[in-house]
């Protein structure tokens, strides 16, 4: 085949577009916990500050009319959440994989009550206009770069803004530094006159504003609809996300847009008729992670303080 | 008050300093000043009350009682931010750095002076070369702290304490972690700093090095101050006299050594960590019957590593372990613990809280190594009488002071406790005795009696490696030393042919 005229068939079109679209809420969701594992928190909670997001971006929405009010309240949610968890998990040092799951389970069960408690039991699903893509002038028409990069929802251009801003807070800003102070070590932050436990907790809520904002790409871009459970364990495939990105932005969207290729190659897979059972193809993003996990396995180093609780003055 | 040095009020002045942890009392109405440009030694065994004291300095510990005035004003040092603003400036005994970032970084984290939101770590480097070219203090800005040696990093901290304004620098037993000539360009650097006009607190519970660096020494003992002397007006004896409160006289092996058969080897060893780094080159060492084989070296130089392969905890990456038996010698290199137990070994690890002791109580933990055998156990089920009767016996023969076999092992004292290990680890008569770091956080009543022990078994007949960073120690008690640097054995000496400067050399790594 001509190579031009296969990166520019609209086939190849659809599924580079899939591939950034299906890419776009993990890597978020991964972002968001980034900033949490960097200041020492294990995130599990990232499922539920997305099924949070969707939902609340969604219903707010819909009532509303604004997209853009959705994001906002959907993002907001996260961030809630990321109190909740910065209570339970900074002040009360709780254990943060217990306290995490837990929020997973009650944000299935809450969003899911919510949803017919507002829009009753009915079958029709009720909807919303997504966000449109918008094709950035001459640069969507670049083959292959365009339909991955240049010709997205409005959200996705937003997501892309987050890699290098996060990169920039985590590298150059001392904020950043701050944080790798937390997680590294907790003690020694405490001396150099740095709250271990007022940087956890913004960092919570900015892994909650980010993954919501994740969650509320699923319902307000991705599809327009609200469905139970609709995050379908994107949250903890971030986490993974997470680690084969080593917890850096820039190795996060790498990441992600490996597994959402491999997720858009199956759906595709799936339509044209292989031959292949379905569920196998469903497997493959979850079997390329894992086998390119094997591969990272052991080369990359948690932050020395991750998934320890901090307190302040024990007697020794 | 005014010090002996310098003018004024006395930078730091503390006045009946109580603090009480529960029934505890850690400092007992301690009155402790440190004058402009003066090096005040604060002298102590461990658990005296240095580290607490030290604390309520940093802001980190509140004291229930007393005063601290900054320049003769009082204060309230509620955070370690209060007592940066103050000027105090903490070089701890665990350094407080962060690994994964730069020197720079290290030294501005936290603060705003750099820029509150985008630091300026170039200007941070050229600050720290000026501090470094001023007092002897090079470190290179842009190095990760994690890739730096110890005595490196010790330098960082210090710098660290500078940028931030210290006009006061307390240093918590900073030479514990220092070869003989890093302590010598420590004290240098702190000598220069003195003169600059820094008040020094210099912590410690060495006799020497306070002798020859303080102008004044204060002794603390069981949370109280017995005393404050100029250095001048004292001597070792009167300190050591001061400090544990009797004339004590610590054992050390007698010339006599006549070893026998080698009872435990390694063969050209080697191992590389986790990360790739190579830990261990080529090793072989051999300990006999009726030996004490020392293991000197700065921390962190593959000792931990050796002991962890003698005891069975890691396997080599080359090389072997042999083993005597009364069959003939064994390889035991890709054996556990367990058949290493059996033919006769003992390990006295170095951290007991993580790797020596369970929290429970003391009769469980004394037959913790040896609970599958008769008559601890039979058929799989625990024989509670025997087990009490082999608790108190340990009890007896190794003085531990306890309420009695059900005592729970984490209340104990830290000397207690390591008698437990210590009684557990020998109660078998073992033939090779790995001992790490046998006497560290103890106090020297205590440590006589490890030593005692110890020697007592090499009279026995067994092969000890005992593998210490306190050169007192191995030099006390080794029949042969050897030196460890940077993972390879860079010198082995008998008991007669040792001095401290070639000690000192092979430590740092410049001779063979």
């Amino acid at each position: 085949m001509d190579p031009i005229a296969f990166v520019t068939d609209p086939v190849m079109q659809g599924f580079l577009q899939a591939t950034t679209r299906l890419a776009i809420p993990i890597m978020l969701a991964a972002l968001g916990g980034m900033f949490a594992e960097r200041a020492g928190v294990l995130n599990i909670a990232l499922e539920g500050m997305m099924l949070a997001g969707a939902f609340t971006g969604f219903a707010t929405a819909y009532a509303s009319g604004s997209l853009w009010l959705g994001v906002a309240l959907g993002m907001s949610a996260g961030a809630v959440i990321g109190l909740v968890l910065a209570f339970y998990t900074v002040k009360l040092t709780s254990n943060q994989v217990v306290v995490g799951i837990a929020i997973n389970l009650m944000m299935i069960g809450a969003t899911s009550y919510a949803f017919r408690a507002i829009f009753g039991p009915g079958t029709d699903a009720p909807r919303v206009t997504p966000f449109p893509p918008v094709n950035i002038p001459i640069l969507a028409d670049i083959p292959i770069l365009g339909p991955l990069f240049f010709q997205q929802g409005v959200l996705v251009y937003a997501a892309f803004v987050l890699i290098p801003l996060s990169w920039i807070v985590m590298s150059r800003m001392s904020a950043g530094m701050a944080i790798t102070a937390v997680g590294e070590h907790p003690e020694a932050a405490e001396t150099l006159g740095i709250s271990v436990a007022r940087v956890r907790t913004l960092c919570l809520v900015a892994s909650g504003l980010i993954a919501g904002l994740g969650g509320a790409f699923l319902s307000l871009s991705a599809t327009g609809l609200f469905l139970d459970n609709m995050t379908a364990g994107r949250g903890y495939i971030a986490l993974a996300i997470l680690l084969l990105g080593r917890r850096n932005p820039w190795g996060i969207a790498a990441a992600a847009a490996l597994f959402g290729g491999a997720d858009a190659f199956q759906l595709r897979g799936q339509g044209f008729g292989s031959g292949i059972p379905y569920q196998f193809l469903v497997m493959l993003p979850y079997i390329l992670t894992i086998v390119v996990l094997i591969g990272f396995a052991g080369k990359g180093r948690d932050p020395a303080a991750l998934g320890r609780p901090f307190q302040r003055n024990r007697a020794e | 008050m005014t010090s002996a040095i310098g003018d004024g009020p006395a930078p730091l002045d503390l006045s009946g300093i109580t603090v009480r942890f529960g029934s505890f009392t850690a400092n007992d109405a301690v009155d402790f000043s440190v004058g402009r440009g003066e090096i005040h030694a604060l002298l102590g065994e461990n658990g005296a009350g240095k580290t607490t004291l030290m604390r309520v300095v940093a802001g980190l510990i509140i004291p229930q009682e007393g005063t601290i005035r900054i320049d003769g004003r009082p204060v309230r040092l509620a955070s370690p931010l209060d007592a940066a603003a103050e000027g105090i400036g903490m070089v701890h005994q665990h350094f407080m750095l962060i690994s994964t970032l730069t020197v720079a970084q290290n030294v501005c984290v936290g603060i705003a002076k750099a820029g509150r939101v985008f630091p300026d770590l170039a200007k941070v480097a050229r600050d720290l070369e000026e501090i470094g070219a001023r007092y002897g203090l090079q470190v290179d800005p842009h190095a990760l702290v994690g890739s730096l040696s110890v005595a490196s990093r010790q330098r960082v901290e210090i710098v660290k304490a500078l940028y931030r304004g210290a006009r006061i620098l307390v240093l918590d037993e900073p030479t514990a972690v220092l070869a003989p000539q890093e302590v010598d360009g420590l004290f240098r650097v702190l000598r220069m700093l003195a003169e600059a006009g820094t008040a020094i607190v210099f912590i410690s519970h060495k006799l020497g090095e306070v002798m020859a660096l303080s102008h004044r020494v204060s002794v603390l003992r069981h949370g109280r101050l017995v005393a404050t002397k100029p250095t001048a007006d004292t001597n070792p004896a009167e300190l050591a006299r001061l400090m544990i409160g009797e004339d004590l006289v610590l054992p050390t092996v007698d010339g006599a050594h006549t070893p026998g058969q080698v009872a435990i080897e390694t063969r050209g060893v080697s191992l590389r960590d986790e990360l790739g780094v190579t830990r261990l080159s080529d090793v072989s060492l051999a300990a006999r019957s009726g030996e004490i084989v020392g293991v000197a070296g700065v921390d962190g130089n593959g000792q931990q590593q050796l002991a962890e392969i003698l005891a069975g905890l890691q396997a080599p990456a080359a090389g072997a372990v042999i083993m005597a038996s009364p069959s003939g010698p064994v390889d035991v290199s890709r054996s556990g613990p367990g058949r290493r137990i059996a033919l006769g070994l003992a390990h006295i690890p170095e951290d007991r809280h993580h790797t020596a002791l369970v929290d429970m109580s003391i009769a469980d933990n004394a037959v913790l190594d040896s609970i599958d055998r008769p008559p601890l156990a039979r058929r799989g089920f625990l024989a509670h009488r025997a087990i009490r009767a082999f608790a108190t016996r340990l009890i007896a023969a190794n003085d531990v002071r306890c309420t009695g076999p059900e005592q729970g092992v984490m209340t104990l004292s830290g000397g207690n406790q390591q008698k437990v290990v210590l009684g557990r680890a020998l109660a078998h008569d073992p033939r090779v005795i790995v001992a790490v770091q046998p006497t560290r956080g103890l106090d020297l009543g205590a440590t006589a009696f490890v030593h005692r022990q110890l020697l007592a078994e090499r009279e026995k007949g067994a092969a000890i490696v005992l593998v210490s960073t306190e050169l007192d120690e191995v030099l006390a008690l080794s029949d042969r030393i050897v030196v460890m640097f940077a993972g390879r054995i860079v010198g082995a000496m008998s008991r007669a042919e040792v001095t401290l400067e070639r000690l000192g050399a092979m430590m740092t790594g410049q001779a063979a």
